[in-house]
């Protein structure tokens, strides 16, 4: 029974400094949206409060599971002390976590500078409306409308206003910086810069109905050349060739695709649709196989979203597609 | 001259008086007796095995989430009830599991440690049970129609609002919690005046047991904490059903108005929750450490401040919503401050068995367990207290793991403490030492196993309330650590529930005071007999049990007619400060109105529900003529 109770404390002791390991191990891939492997400012700020705070914690974790091991294991002869203990937990549960509380909500208000309003004159903005469940996006003076992917250059500050179209969203790519809500009703703003190129896959962090499990994002970092000429692709209108396919069939009503009659908004706009990384926020890789079986039956993906099942024939499918996979 | 101990000084009292008091105390048998009862014992039993009975269930949807969560883009249940398991599962817990739970307990025990006969409003203790148990059987029923709440169990609108949410399910979670409401309102006031009123003679504020102050503190803030949740929730129905637009941001209504509601309720509800559980362990740790509590005062003081504290730090749970970074700094520090106090209980356990000299009985190991997983998840509380730091982790994984901490290794480790530390006095009966052992290591295991790896799949970006999440995000191996560890769990609690289960059908007879007890039930039979005291006894310090001039007032009392009251169904009235005695007071007897009148209003809820609003009006007049009949003056048939 003894030796029980010393192995689980010993196992509890443990953990934290095996969950440390554990994190720095896993935090190593690739694709892992972890806010301790930031690529921004913002992030790098708070994995840095983590470490901190984490230290801490362990400390006191370890150091209350020795105490009461160590009240339950040593020699049983002791005569129960009569004193009321009264400066044991004055010490110990009052004076000593002050001090470390004080410094903790120190550290913590500074923290929060790096989420404040940095004024750059050079600021990029960009307008994210949530949607269930999808994100729409905008550049200010930007002429076009896209989905799902946020493009941003490296190195410059970006400012993000986050409205909702319909229930409360929240705004979360753990790598760059911390979450926001979209909240009804009301215009939230975050800002976070991008200290190296990547891609940065966000999710949505308030439950908003039966898909919030398949509500991702992708920010997208790249040098500012590259971002400047995605911008101009994307403000161009897409080519027409071969939409007659798309405007005829039902598909306008919900979508549009710019610079032809398909002028729906209900889904995402469409018009560079093949240069995105995902299909159905993050449900589905962009390839022309997963865009033809969406189209055929997005329902089967990401049940309860507002795209019902398309009655085609296979040659109007085929003609969909590839129409849809020339808008680059 | 012998020496007494409790179960001396029980006989004494017991041979001098029970048979006249007795006869006084008796209830009707069979069906009748069962519905009419208002033994506080009875009733407590009842919340204890309600409670436990929904909290299975509840657990049970808990299985089955982690069972879909084991693999990824795994398609057990579809989105839509997997949305209504985990809301349930947060709502039943919170609301049909803790609070009754800890209600059961102060039910049952707060008259046998304040050293009376009965709560001081029976009846209404009973209604309470009643409406209760009704309101749980709504809410998980409605889970077989499809209609139970998938809000979540914070309910934010708009996704709640008719708009989004046209089912039933919205409705059965406002009138749910209404009509829940009432029970919980009438408890916590029965629990302020019977511990205000019915304490044995001499029990001062300043021998008061920790439990029964941290159930008054409990108590005071329900009746604080819960009209906000009502309004909003009252809000959320007139939007819903009478097109009102109180939260409807189309309309100029704002929809964050109900999370300062819910939350103004919801973080005092934490402790609501936690304080009664931690009351449990400081009734085990100076039995098992065989020397009173550390620092009892701090202890008290420490209760009393997380009360009032806790109400003040409602919008940490709202840091991401961007409101002004000034008032998140204010309710960062308030957030911060609250955690001293449960430092000072924290230390107090500790240095109690530092102090003591720990005996291991089960209920210790429960109660040794508790400590150190209730410092974990103390710990990341205090993260959370941190703006930047809460707003990257708040609604991921890290959130689900902390709150599972404090709120299973908060609550339900000292709840299950409990229950094998007072079986004995519950059901009369003992268990199995060595099952008790395996069940907690079971428990404390699977648990470490489901709630450990939940920090690193938060850590590593996984939202929480997702029904399934793609591959390749380095999040499987951890989401699969958690399952195995919810069966090991399930496993656990098994165990523990058989050990008790052996123990009430075979296990060996209960002695009245089988570990030593500190405080006056365990100078009661075991179990007690219905009038709990055949003498009321003097209490002449904190530690009642372990002082010979309170043993010795059972033998003194049982000659003194002002202790007996064997006159009728009496108990003693004292001074709400000094436990100075008053008078003796006639209690209500058994009665099958506070049932009926329940009923009624279950009936009238029901109607709310349908949207029968005539019947729903016939039987609120039906419930209130049943109260009437229930508070009139009858004259009592003179025996």
């Amino acid at each position: 029974m003894a030796c029980g109770v010393r192995r689980a404390g010993a196992a509890c002791a443990l953990l934290p400094a095996a969950a440390c390991v554990l994190l720095l191990t896993a935090g190593c891939t690739a694709s892992t949206p972890s806010p301790l492997s930031p690529g921004g400012a913002g992030a790098e700020r708070v994995a840095g409060l983590w470490w901190l705070l984490f230290g801490i914690a362990a400390a006191v974790c370890v150091i209350v599971t020795a105490l009461v091991l160590w009240a339950v294991h040593r020699r049983r002869e002791a005569r129960p002390s009569t004193r009321s203990g009264r400066r044991f937990v004055v010490v110990c549960g009052v004076l000593i976590p002050a001090a470390v509380l004080t410094f903790v909500y120190v550290a913590g208000l500074d923290g929060m500078r790096a989420f404040d309003d940095p004024h750059d004159p050079d600021q990029l903005d960009v307008e994210v409306t949530g949607h269930q469940w999808w994100w729409e996006v905008r550049y200010p003076g930007s002429p076009f409308t896209t989905a799902n992917e946020i493009h941003v250059p490296v190195g410059r500050t970006i400012h993000v206003r986050l409205r909702t179209a319909d229930v409360n969203h929240s705004f979360w790519v753990p790598q760059l910086t911390v979450k926001t809500d979209l909240v009804a009703g009301r215009v939230t703003h975050l800002w976070f810069t991008a200290n190296r190129a990547g891609v940065y896959r966000g999710q949505c962090a308030e439950y908003c109905g039966a898909q919030h499990g398949r509500m991702a994002l992708h920010v997208v970092a790249e040098p500012a050349a590259a971002f400047q000429a995605w911008l101009a692709g994307q403000s161009r209108p897409a080519s027409t060739r071969g939409s007659q396919a798309f405007t005829s069939a039902s598909c306008a009503s919900c979508h549009t695709v710019a610079g032809t009659s398909a002028r729906g908004t209900v889904g995402p706009n469409l018009t560079h649709v093949a240069g995105r990384r995902f299909l159905g926020a993050g449900t589905l890789a962009n390839t022309p196989a997963n865009l033809a079986r969406w189209i055929q039956n997005a329902q089967a993906y990401k049940p309860g979203n507002r795209m019902p099942p398309q009655p085609l024939s296979p040659e109007q499918l085929d003609a969909i597609v590839a129409y849809l996979e020339t808008l680059r | 001259m012998e020496t007494l101990d409790a179960t001396r000084a029980h006989e004494i009292a017991a041979e001098a008086a029970g048979e006249r008091v007795s006869s006084r105390w008796e209830e009707p048998p069979g069906l009748f007796g069962w519905v009419a009862t208002v033994d506080h014992k009875r009733i407590g039993r009842r919340y204890l095995v309600t409670a436990a009975l929904y909290f299975t269930l509840a657990g049970l949807e808990a299985l089955i989430m982690r069972t879909q969560l084991a693999a990824p883009d795994a398609g057990l249940v579809p989105p839509e009830v997997y949305d209504q398991l985990f809301s349930l599962h947060g709502t039943a817990m919170i609301f049909l599991f803790a609070t009754p739970m800890l209600f059961g307990f102060g039910n049952f025990l707060f008259p046998l440690m304040l050293g009376t006969r009965d709560m001081a409003f029976p009846r209404l203790n009973a209604f309470g049970y009643w409406v209760f148990a009704a309101a749980g059987l709504l809410m998980f029923v409605s889970l077989l129609f499809g209609a139970a709440p998938n809000g979540g169990w914070f309910s934010y609108v708009p996704l709640t609002s008719l708009r989004y949410s046209e089912g039933a399910n919205l409705d059965v979670y406002t009138l749910g919690l209404l009509f829940l409401g009432v029970s919980t309102t009438a408890g916590a006031i029965n629990f302020i005046c019977t511990a205000l009123k019915l304490r044995a003679p001499g029990m001062t504020l300043n021998r008061v047991p920790v439990f029964v102050w941290a159930l008054v503190v409990t108590s005071f803030m329900v009746v604080f904490a819960l009209p906000p949740l009502n309004t909003a929730n009252l809000l959320l129905f007139l939007d819903r059903r009478f097109g009102t637009n109180f939260f409807d941001t189309t309309a100029g209504g704002d929809a964050v108005l109900w999370q300062h509601l819910f939350w103004l309720f919801g973080h005092p509800d934490v402790y609501i929750i936690v304080l009664p559980a931690l009351g449990i362990v400081s009734s085990i740790v100076p039995v098992f450490s065989r020397r009173p509590i550390a620092a009892y005062s701090l202890i008290v003081l420490a209760t009393v401040a997380t009360g009032v504290i806790s109400f003040g730090v409602w919008v940490h749970h709202m840091f991401a919503v961007g409101l002004p970074p000034l008032s998140l700094t204010f309710f960062s520090a308030a957030s911060i401050v609250v955690t001293i106090p449960a430092g000072i209980q924290i230390f107090s356990w500790v240095g109690t068995m530092l102090m003591g000299r720990v005996v291991l009985g089960v209920p210790m190991l429960w109660a040794a367990g508790f400590i150190v997983v209730f410092v974990l998840g103390g710990v990341t509380g205090v993260m959370f207290a941190i703006v930047p730091f809460d707003q990257q982790v708040t609604d991921s994984y890290f959130v689900v793991a902390h709150f599972h901490y404090v709120l299973f290794g908060g609550a339900v480790f000292p709840i299950i403490g409990g229950l094998f530390h007072w079986w004995p006095k519950f059901t009369g009966t003992m268990w199995n030492e060595r099952a008790g052992r395996w069940s907690f290591w079971l428990v404390f295991a699977g648990f470490n196993l489901t709630f450990f790896p939940m920090h690193i799949s938060g850590l590593l970006g996984m939202p929480r309330r997702v029904y399934t999440f793609p591959s390749g995000l380095g999040w499987e191996l951890w989401s699969l650590l958690s399952t195995v560890g919810a069966y090991l769990l399930a496993a656990g609690l098994l165990c523990t529930l058989l050990t008790l289960w052996h123990a009430h059908r075979r296990g060996p007879a209960a002695p009245a005071d089988p570990w030593g007890g500190e405080t006056l039930e365990w100078a009661t039979a075991s179990p007690p007999k219905p009038y709990n005291f055949a003498v009321i006894p003097t209490v002449h310090s904190l530690h009642p049990l372990w002082d010979a001039r309170t043993l010795a007032s059972f033998a003194e009392g049982a000659r003194s007619e002002s202790r007996v009251l064997a006159d009728g169904h009496l108990v003693l009235r004292t001074s709400e400060l000094d436990g100075e005695p008053e008078h003796p007071l006639e209690m209500p007897e058994h009665s099958v109105l506070p049932f009926l009148s329940a009923a009624a209003l279950f009936l009238t809820v029901l109607s709310l529900l349908f949207g029968w609003y005539v019947a729903a009006g016939v039987f609120a007049a039906a419930t209130a003529f049943t109260v009437m009949g229930w508070l009139w003056p009858w004259e009592k048939a003179q025996a």
